[in-house]
């Protein structure tokens, strides 16, 4: 596997194999030398076209910790404001020597035209296309739940997950739900029916619009950002009521399991789909999980661009041409 | 210049072989094969080629004015003959909107001066496409390009009370609206069908029903007001259901299918490949099989190509960013050999009508989808039905190749064209 | 062909030596520190720690020290899965390191886990104890504690089975395949 564009290219071996490399590479940190020498003299180039600080940083915190020289590309040029194209970015990158791109752009689909049309031959890893995939953000709650409740080794078979929130819209969502069922886990999405994508029941995973009735029996909740602008489209009513039937206040989370934690991806929308209590309570992991997006991402890296390329052994889904 | 031409051993409609002789642009005998002599006379050898009535495309887009860079006049009518059309009807959504005398004049003049090809300039409907203000639909029609049919293709006249007007309006002059079926706040910022595969795929979807729902509300409208409606590029199985019952009715409705509906399927996005982006989108392999049936029992009057030329940056981006569109041409009459011919669903008479007389018919190009008999006007495609040719996107004559079938081997290869008694083709060359 | 050049009996015996020779030339076990480079230096490692303690009565600290990110030969293979790397608590800065592995050969790897412990912290000495020597060294490396001394040929294999790993104690030499060097 030359690239990372999506959690459905990776199987249960190979998912292990990212966190467990994770779990050796998290010790970096409590070294005093945080830096490991594999990737010296390989270039990686984070090129943003939507703003992220929190994953650009991350990215850019593995890859030089690994030793890489780390570009930042803040690029504008989506479909909207007509800046320089994708494919002339990409040109230009691959002209200065890019090894790897880790690309984050608002059109679904963006990093599979960069990885196959021809324009770079480096290493493609998505970091959040559209409202497609963001599959390193999957590892990185995958290697998150592990560690709580895996005690860090195996897969997550029979654990139960809870994703709440706006799934049409999120990357984060589909990339949980193909990852989570990948290693084993049982997963369930909880959200009115205006915000549940056509064909979810051809999902890997059950759906609830009733968020109570599930949180019992919910070993690990993830709680999705829902933008208020949704409320222009006419998603839901206001947002007071989504907050009342989808919200996650202190009342819902002394139903979970004594053992269970709450994930959000981040930012919060503090008050909206998560109260500020139990954005602050012992259960919340939120910070860790920004942490274990580092060491996630470090391994990313390696196994990508560590060795001598092809890496990881994945099922490669291809959309050709109408034969 | 009178030139006349024998056909040798020609099929029409795929019938047994004979000669037809071409004279003064028309028609003027037919013999048995290798019989005919006529002093003066150019002889084609065409042994076995399967002779058409010339094909007449609909709905096409030309892009001049406004974007030469890629598409014109003339080089879409070269990719229009070598497909096998001796008539295009070119969409108004150019730069300047063809909504005025002046504009669909200098279109027509065009295609008069590039003569491979009738060019017949479609009016938009409404101002600038906006969708707010009828045209002037009248002067057009009374312009030098006749204007007949009139569309705002590429948007929807959503507004239904403009709609109703437009279909009263052309009354006067027997012209027909040409709707673009799309509710256009069921489809904001659409990508692709709706569906379990646009869900999986993170794009936005573009649901049948939006499509439907405008074709039922101006079905009943023409009805209501005693006028024609044609309805473009149906691609649902839902559509062509509304469209039968229609007319079940009684209710005066054509409606057409383009050839990468006969074929595609939405399938095809997984790739991310703009080159399969398209308005309407490739929707799934049940509404695939529904056009066949629709276009095999008349339900679905005619193939008309939906040609959409586009420059390479258009379409070398991610998804989000591509134009809506593919070439369809050169490659159309090939496309309805592989779906409907050879399965079976269409024969070659009905080649000829869904691609020549119904078109022709509908858009009032007299001169073409005329019989092949004496008399008729001498348009006249000749094919080799068993061929087989592989498609090369940098081969096409359009100036552009967006074309969703590079590298595909399809069937059937146009040989010879006429248009009036002239050859257009020779060899499955431009002749001139 | 294949030939067994240490016996398990052999192999304790070595370890026996190792663990004195180790004591012998530290003046005890005050600030020590093993560390086993896996797969089969840890378990190594561990055992003549187990055998110092017994000597000495007297906890020795362990460790595991994972070498692969600081190969030199990366580039040439697929990334390879990391073993697993975990130092004491107390770290190595001013102590004595013992590395500990079961063959030594170009001693790259070796140069790698000095690599490693630089980045790691900075320990007073650092020392190798093998459990085979057998030969064709590419850098300026050499073993402070040797089980055996293995004059091998390139083509030769040498290949070390260890109780916790392959369920018995043996070292075997096999011959060259058929047409290598």
């Amino acid at each position: 596997m030359r690239h990372l564009l999506s959690a459905a290219d990776l199987d249960s071996a190979t998912a292990q194999l990212i966190l467990d490399t994770a779990a050796e590479l998290a010790t970096v940190t409590d070294r005093s030398v945080k830096k490991l020498p594999t990737l010296r003299g390989r270039t990686v180039v984070n090129l943003f076209f939507e703003d992220s600080t929190r994953t650009r940083i991350s990215f850019e915190m593995a890859a030089k910790r690994l030793s890489a020289d780390v570009i930042n590309f803040a690029a504008k040029g989506s479909s909207v404001s007509k800046g320089e194209s994708l494919k002339d970015t990409a040109l230009t990158l691959e002209a200065m020597g890019a090894d790897a791109v880790v690309i984050r752009h608002s059109a679904s689909g963006a990093p599979h035209r960069l990885a196959n049309a021809g324009w770079i031959g480096g290493t493609v890893v998505n970091a959040g296309d559209g409202t497609h995939e963001h599959p390193t953000q999957a590892l990185l709650d995958a290697y998150t739940i592990r560690r709580h409740l895996r005690g860090g080794k195996g897969d997550l078979d029979g654990l139960r997950v809870t994703i709440v929130g706006d799934v049409l819209h999120s990357r984060v969502a589909r990339s949980n739900v193909l990852l989570l069922s990948i290693l084993g886990a049982d997963v369930t999405l909880v959200g009115p029916p205006t915000l549940l994508p056509t064909g979810i029941d051809s999902w890997p995973c059950k759906v609830s619009y009733d968020i109570d009735e599930v949180i019992p029996g919910t070993d690990a909740l993830m709680m999705l950002r829902v933008q208020l602008e949704r409320m222009q489209a006419a998603y839901f009513p206001s947002a007071r009521e989504y907050s009342r039937a989808y919200g996650l206040d202190r009342e819902r989370m002394v139903k979970l399991p004594d053992h269970a934690i709450v994930m959000h991806p981040g930012p919060m929308n503090r008050g909206m789909e998560i109260s500020a209590e139990v954005a602050d309570s012992d259960r919340a992991v939120m910070v860790e999980q920004v942490a274990n997006g580092v060491s996630v991402r470090m391994a990313v890296l390696y196994l990508l661009l560590g060795g001598s390329g092809e890496a990881i052994a994945t099922a490669e889904k291809s959309g050709g041409r109408a034969a | 210049m009178n030139q006349s031409f024998i056909l040798r051993g020609v099929r029409p409609y795929g019938d047994d072989p004979v000669d037809i002789v071409v004279a003064d642009g028309v028609i003027r005998q037919i013999t048995a094969a290798g019989a005919a002599f006529a002093d003066g006379a150019e002889v084609q050898e065409a042994n076995g080629l399967i002779a058409l009535p010339g094909l007449v495309d609909l709905h096409t887009h030309l892009r001049e004015p406004g974007r030469e860079d890629a598409e014109t006049v003339e080089t879409g009518s070269q990719a229009a003959a070598l497909g096998g059309y001796t008539a295009v009807f070119a969409m108004a959504n150019t730069f300047p909107v063809a909504d005025t005398a002046g504009v669909v004049e200098q279109v027509w003049r065009l295609g008069q001066e590039s003569g491979l090809v009738d060019v017949h300039p479609v009016g938009a409907v409404t101002v600038g496409l906006g969708g707010t203000q009828l045209a002037e639909l009248g002067a057009m029609a009374g312009s030098a390009a006749q204007v007949r049919v009139f569309s705002d293709d590429g948007k929807c006249v959503s507004d239904a009370v403009l709609m109703r007007r437009a279909l009263e309006y052309v009354k006067a002059f027997d012209g027909v609206i040409a709707q673009h079926a799309q509710e256009p706040r069921l489809t904001e910022n659409a990508q692709m069908n709706e569906s379990p595969l646009s869900g999986v795929l993170g794009l936005t979807g573009w649901p049948a029903v939006a499509e439907e729902s405008i074709i039922a509300r101006d079905v009943l409208l023409a009805h209501h007001v005693g006028s024609r409606l044609h309805v473009c590029h149906v691609s649902t199985a839902g559509s062509v259901d509304i469209v039968r019952w229609a007319k079940a009715r009684g209710i005066n409705v054509t409606a057409e299918v383009t050839p990468h509906h006969l074929l595609l399927t939405e399938e095809l996005v997984r790739s991310y490949d703009p080159v399969y982006k398209v308005n309407p989108p490739l929707r799934s392999a049940d509404d695939v099989a529904a056009l066949w049936e629709g276009l095999a029992d008349g339900t679905i009057d005619i193939v008309a190509t939906d040609h959409a030329p586009h420059a390479l940056e258009d379409k070398d981006c991610e998804w989000g960013a591509a134009s809506f569109g593919m070439l369809g041409l050169q490659t159309a009459l090939s496309v309805v050999v592989e779906t409907m011919v050879r399965t079976g669903r269409l024969d070659w008479r009905g080649v000829a009508e869904r691609m020549s007389a119904a078109p022709a018919r509908i858009g009032q190009a007299h001169d073409h989808g005329q019989p092949l008999e004496v008399g008729s006007v001498a348009n006249i495609v000749l094919v080799d039905a068993d061929a087989r040719w592989v498609v090369e996107a940098d081969l096409l004559a359009s100036k552009s190749h967006n074309t969703p079938y590079a590298g595909m081997e399809l069937p059937a290869r146009v040989e010879h064209v006429l248009k009036r008694g002239r050859f257009t083709v020779r060899n499955g060359m431009v002749d001139r | 062909m294949s030939k067994v050049v240490l016996d398990d009996a052999d192999i304790g015996r070595a370890i026996t030596r190792i663990s004195h020779e180790i004591l012998e030339r530290n003046k005890g076990s005050e600030d020590l520190i093993l560390l086993g480079i896996p797969t089969r230096g840890f378990p190594l490692a561990k055992r003549i720690a187990a055998t110092i303690e017994r000597i000495e009565s007297a906890p020795v600290e362990v460790g595991s020290l994972d070498i692969t990110l600081y190969r030199d030969d990366l580039r040439l293979r697929p990334a390879r899965p990391l073993e697993a790397t975990s130092i004491p608590a107390a770290g190595i800065d001013g102590r004595v390191v013992v590395l500990v592995d079961d063959v030594l050969y170009s001693g790259r790897t070796i140069r790698a886990a000095l690599d490693a412990i630089s980045d790691i912290g900075r320990p007073r000495a650092v020392q190798l104890a093998v459990l085979v020597d057998r030969g064709h060294r590419e850098l300026p490396i050499r073993p402070d504690f040797v089980g055996k001394n293995l004059p091998t040929s390139h083509g030769e294999q040498v290949r070390v089975a260890l109780r916790e790993f392959d369920g018995t104690d043996e070292v075997t030499l096999l011959d060259a395949p058929e047409g290598t060097a």
